[in-house]
């Protein structure tokens, strides 16, 4: 019996061990810049901007703030609000899904007057705290509710489509095998916008160069089997594929490697991923978190704030999608000069990227 | 013909790519379970591995010591395991979940700690990875025309080009076969998981039995975690290992407890996805979807008709008290 107890308060210890070190309260700011801050609020010390008293909180989804992607690209935001705008930022991190609606709850209770929710994983429990507290205002990355937007919250998107549609138009140029790959993570709409914009762009090239261009997209199913990403990968290359663009999250750190390992091009996606392979990454498609947050934070102060409403962010809007800005490395000037006449192409409304299959076959019936 | 071997050798070659971190992990399960202890905390002791391997062989840049360092902060999780299950006779099945959820937890603590608080740590450059040793003896074939650049590129696919932790894989298969069926150590190993009091009485030291099982074992799932960061690609994140301690277990009791068998399972799922994936890049239009869950439903399938019951070690998950009964 004695024993037992004591392997009973063992696992206890275990099981607890482990709940510290999960739930280490984030005190440190992630940027490695000397931007000194305090424990609770991460204010920084030195304040240039008129202060407010506006505060605003984010909660991260599993990647935590540092995920070198878009959790630390939406805390970048706020950091460039609190320097700018003078309003407090602060940041819960969440480690499994069952941590969303607490971290929210938190964030209300630290008496904060806008309140992120980073990735489309927190929609509903975002929506929740939402329509449970209409006196605070929030805010979702990656997912709208159309109509259903309560007044006091804003649905913030991104046109991937965009910058998919210009590394795919520079993948069409720079291709020699006229083969070219495309892995994605789940299929659905999200991804699909990467892809079918993607596509769009590399048709635009082709018929530029007055060649015929097969793009093969292979989803993995996954988010996070980098193994497989690598076979699909290997699989392309192999297959002839001299350039493979991908939109899979943790499955893309295999797609990268496959191409380091087969010295041939690959498309980062979200951040500029040059940083994983340099001699190997062409290019990424980039989306800018950081300024939709900033935009919405700004607009708050302003006394503007879009409750209710969905926006959707696209290359007009100060480049909250982009291609990566290390893109000249490897591809050639004039290609890049020709990336810039499209974008404002784009802008223009001259060239309306597709987003789903449907809109695709409208796009490639208009190339024709 | 020349694009059926051509295909065949990609095949194989994602085959023993994806089964050779299962095979690590699965070997150090059939260990410990041999020694009558259940290890479902295969999956935390691979994170850790995998973790530990980035860390070391990052700053290192010797991809050996990151892959021995793996192993050891394996065989540490591994020695919580056994405190709680061996010594305190708590129960296993509580212990290894417990370690799952330490492994992530403490992975992600440590890479914060080591990489300037990043949850993922940085890329180790091609050189500074695991070694492909036998990547340069086939020329490289850019236009496959005759059969003869068709075996050429077979061959280079499907084996040349691998990382040399598949080799050591399926080395150490032979190698637990022949400890666990060849020498004393083996026999010990077996008698405390058939009947641990009757190896008692014949003055074995069944404590001490358990816990070198259960320590390599952690050693075994570090490597395999290992074999993922420092050999299938060249970093850790926190979704790196997402379920192969559990796909690797799964293997091992498809394998009837046996290192072969566990190869087989596990070969048997590297060529699964590897099918799956080949299909998926082809005109072949079968959902991705539906493609995915094939390995699992082989597995299933596989549990169901092939392993039956009764084929375990007898006292497996069941602690040992010296003083009871």
């Amino acid at each position: 019996m004695k024993r037992k107890l004591l392997a009973l308060s063992l696992v206890l210890a275990l099981v607890l061990s482990f709940a510290l070190t999960g739930c280490k309260p984030t005190e440190k700011a992630p940027t490695d810049d000397n931007n000194v801050t305090n424990e609770d609020t991460n204010t920084p010390d030195d304040n240039d901007a008129e202060a407010t008293d506006i505060k605003v909180g984010m909660v991260t989804d599993e990647g935590g703030v540092n995920d070198q992607s878009f959790n630390q690209s939406a805390w970048e935001g706020l950091e460039q609000a609190q320097q700018e705008l003078g309003v407090t930022a602060k940041y819960q991190e969440s480690h499994q899904e069952a941590d969303y609606a607490p971290n929210f709850e938190t964030l209300l209770d630290a008496g904060n007057d806008l309140i992120w929710g980073i990735g489309y994983k927190l929609a509903d429990a975002a929506l929740a705290a939402a329509e449970a507290n209409p006196d605070t205002k929030y805010g979702i990355i990656d997912s709208a509710y159309g109509d259903d937007t309560p007044e006091n919250m804003v649905g913030v998107l991104f046109k991937a489509e965009q910058p998919s549609f210009l590394v795919g138009y520079i993948a069409g140029r720079m291709t020699e095998t006229n083969k070219i790959g495309f892995v994605g993570g789940i299929e659905g709409e999200v991804i699909g916008s990467f892809d079918y914009g993607f596509q769009a762009g590399v048709q635009y090239a082709a018929k530029e160069l007055g060649k015929e261009i097969t793009v093969l997209s292979q989803y993995a199913d996954s988010f996070s089997d980098a193994a497989k990403g690598k076979s699909i990968a290997t699989n392309m290359y192999q297959q002839g594929m001299d350039v493979v663009f991908h939109a899979a999250g943790g499955v893309g750190d295999g797609v990268i490697e496959a191409a380091k390992e087969q010295n041939k091009w690959v498309i980062g996606v979200d951040r500029d991923q040059s940083d994983m392979a340099p001699d190997n990454v062409l290019t990424s498609a980039m989306k800018r978190v950081d300024i939709g947050v900033y935009n919405i934070v700004k607009a708050l102060k302003d006394g503007n704030f879009p409750g209710g409403t969905t926006v959707t962010y696209g290359l007009a809007d100060n480049g909250a999608v982009d291609i990566a800005p290390t893109s000249d490395k490897h591809v050639p000037a004039d290609i890049l000069t020709k990336v810039e006449e499209i974008k404002q192409d784009i802008i223009n409304g001259k060239i309306e990227v597709p987003v789903n299959q449907d809109t695709y076959d409208v796009f490639v019936e208009g190339l024709k | 013909m020349i694009s059926i071997i051509n295909n065949l050798g990609i095949i194989i070659g994602i085959s023993l790519m994806y089964s050779a971190p299962l095979i690590y992990t699965a070997l150090g399960g059939v260990i410990s379970e041999n020694a009558g202890v259940v290890n479902i905390g295969l999956e935390g002791m691979m994170t850790i591995g995998a973790l530990v391997g980035a860390t070391v062989g990052y700053y290192s840049g010797n991809p050996w010591l990151a892959f021995l360092a793996a192993g050891i902060a394996g065989g540490i999780m591994a020695i919580l395991h056994g405190i709680a299950s061996i010594t305190f006779t708590a129960d296993q099945i509580v212990s290894g979940i417990a370690i799952n959820f330490i492994g992530p937890g403490l992975a992600l603590f440590l890479s914060r700690l080591f990489f300037e608080g990043a949850t993922m740590t940085k890329p180790i450059p091609l050189d500074n990875k695991m070694p492909q040793p036998f990547k340069n003896i086939l020329p490289e074939v850019t236009q496959v025309e005759t059969i003869k650049d068709a075996m050429i590129n077979f061959f280079r696919n499907a084996i040349f080009n691998q990382y040399i932790t598949v080799f050591i894989a399926f080395i150490l298969v032979f190698i637990v076969w022949f400890v666990l069926y060849k020498t004393k150590l083996g026999l010990r190993i077996r008698s405390v998981g058939e009947h641990p009091r009757a190896a008692d009485t014949l003055g074995i030291n069944v404590y001490r039995i358990k816990y070198i099982a259960v320590i390599l074992s952690g050693v075994f799932a570090g490597f395999g975690g290992a074999a993922m960061s420092i050999a299938v690609v060249a970093n850790y994140r926190a979704t790196l290992i997402s379920g192969q301690g559990f796909i690797a277990l799964a293997a091992m009791i498809f394998g009837k407890w046996k290192p072969q068998g566990a190869m087989w399972a596990c070969l048997l799922f590297g060529a699964a996805q590897g099918i799956a994936i080949y299909l998926g890049g082809t005109a072949i239009k079968v959902p991705s979807t539906l493609l995915a869950m094939t390995p699992y439903v082989i597995t299933l399938l596989a549990l169901i008709f092939v392993v039956g019951e009764g084929n375990g070690p007898k006292a497996n998950g069941l602690p040992y008290e010296k003083n009871q009964g």
